[in-house]
């Protein structure tokens, strides 16, 4: 059988959006929670169309530094920001920036799978009848796509109604990133979205993952390396609120530069 | 970590093993051969098996480390080099196994002025210096000692061609020497071969260390 992984060669990939204008570009972002200093001066650029993993160990700020691109940070009370995010070339900090609209395109998959306590149709069309949008066949269409998309379609397709809740752990997943898809976002955040998945729900995942690279941008907050080495294009290891390394994930796992990147994927870290 | 790091530092040793066992099976086959010693040559023959369980070992610890311990980065290039470092180092005690099968089969000494006239002790001291640069390459991680074996190599290669020229030279003078210069440069062909298997080790220990790629390429 054909995998997606081998219908779609990396380096092609890796090479075309090199060409492409930054997706995300983070200039000397610093975050605060009360006095400690949580991200300490960072710059990153996220091509379009790629897979970024950010790795590092737990408290070195890489699901801050994920939040802060949807401004999820916003809502705790001791956060203070110094520095720019530009999302396709606009600040999104900036105060006349409207928040719901950001969040349209840029959205979230989190590491437990939450859907809504509705049927699994109503999770996907959430996102778009709080948009507004009353077409009832523009809805379906949206629903089904989406579900295609996530390769959910031809498990759920005969129980539309039946409750998200009843479905495993690893399809639950899958509906939240189509509930995700159906706002039309450009970028995915997700945050340890396999972590609570068993082998093969994760590898359903990373596969969605790779396939949904090809629309979508997406960054992914991992704590299994060997996922960060299967699906990413670009690796970033974060250490104490500091960005040590950032570069190709095959130059990452293979030669790092620094000797911190190599102990930590190496599992020789503290 | 702890394990895998123990399990590499194991493997580590065994190559290490392994390279003074092909070191010595070697120079035994090179006795062996210079003065037609069979008993020395028989124990080369024995010792072989040895080599193949050692060789069988480290080829099953590699297969496990990297099923269990997922290696990437340096552990990755570790586990890389070793596994091709292993393959050589076994064949290069195949090398003396098989000079050392010929001084058990063949009943006449080969007559020391053709040996001198090839060169075949400098071929030799050339190769004991390229072992020492790979074993303190290897045991130290200096890249530097590894790096000395290319030119090295290239003596080997003249005396290799050379011997041709000279064996030839030596049989228009006295047909009756032709299985004797035959055997030799059979020999001399296995040594060159022993010359390019240290070189790929040293190509690997590069790779290992510095993560660069000297395969198929110039060396400086």
């Amino acid at each position: 059988m054909e995998t997606v992984i081998e219908q779609i060669p990396l380096e092609k990939t890796i090479d075309s959006s090199l060409k492409k204008k930054n997706k995300i570009e983070v200039k000397n972002v610093k975050v605060w929670y009360d006095d400690f200093n949580a991200i300490k001066g960072i710059d990153m650029n996220i091509k379009p169309n790629t897979v970024t993993a950010f790795i590092g160990p737990s408290g070195c700020g890489k699901s801050t530094f994920l939040r802060l691109f949807n401004r999820m940070n916003d809502y705790v009370e001791s956060f203070k920001m110094e520095g720019d995010i530009k999302v396709n070339g606009k600040n999104i900090y900036k105060k006349k920036v409207n928040v719901e609209e950001l969040r349209k395109e840029i959205g979230m998959v989190f590491q437990k799978p939450n859907p809504f306590p509705k049927s699994i149709f109503d999770n996907v069309a959430y996102g778009l009848k709080i948009q507004g949008i009353t077409d009832k066949q523009l809805i379906e269409e949206r629903v089904i796509d989406c579900l295609k998309q996530v390769a959910l379609w031809d498990e759920v397709k005969d129980d539309l109604k039946k409750s998200a809740m009843a479905l495993s752990g690893g399809q639950q997943q899958r509906l939240c990133i189509a509930r995700t898809l159906a706002v039309q976002p450009s970028i995915i955040l997700m945050d340890e979205p396999t972590s609570a998945l068993d082998p093969i729900s994760t590898a359903k995942v990373e596969e969605l993952i790779f396939k949904l690279k090809e629309k979508y941008t997406i960054v992914i907050v991992t704590h299994n390396m060997q996922q960060a080495s299967r699906i990413s294009d670009y690796t970033a290891f974060f250490y104490l609120g500091e960005l040590i390394e950032y570069g190709k994930t095959k130059t990452i796992f293979t030669n790092p530069e620094k000797k911190q990147t190599e102990n930590y994927i190496t599992g020789r870290f503290g | 970590m702890a394990n895998a790091q123990y399990q590499r530092d194991l493997l580590n040793e065994s190559g290490a093993e392994m390279l003074a066992i092909c070191i010595a099976q070697l120079e035994k086959a090179k006795d062996a051969f210079l003065n037609h010693d069979s008993d020395l040559a028989e124990e080369v023959i024995l010792t072989e098996i040895r080599v193949n369980a050692l060789d069988l070992r480290i080829e099953k610890s590699c297969e496990k480390f990297l099923a269990l311990y997922n290696p990437v980065a340096n552990d990755l290039r570790f586990i890389m080099a070793i596994r091709k470092i292993n393959f050589d180092l076994e064949r290069i005690a195949d090398h003396a196994c098989s000079i050392s099968k010929y001084v058990v089969e063949v009943d006449k000494k080969i007559q020391p002025h053709l040996i001198e006239a090839v060169q075949f002790q400098k071929m030799y001291d050339t190769i004991v210096k390229m072992f020492d640069n790979i074993s303190d390459a290897y045991t130290n991680k200096y890249v530097k000692s590894a790096r000395k074996v290319f030119k090295k190599d290239k003596i080997l290669d003249n005396i290799n061609t050379e011997s041709f020229k000279i064996l030839e030279i030596e049989i228009k003078k006295d047909n009756n020497i032709i299985a004797e210069a035959l055997l030799l440069f059979s020999v001399i062909k296995k040594m060159e071969r022993v010359g390019d298997l240290i070189k790929n080790i040293a190509e690997e220990i590069i790779f290992y260390i510095d993560a660069e790629v000297l395969k198929h390429q110039k060396k400086k």
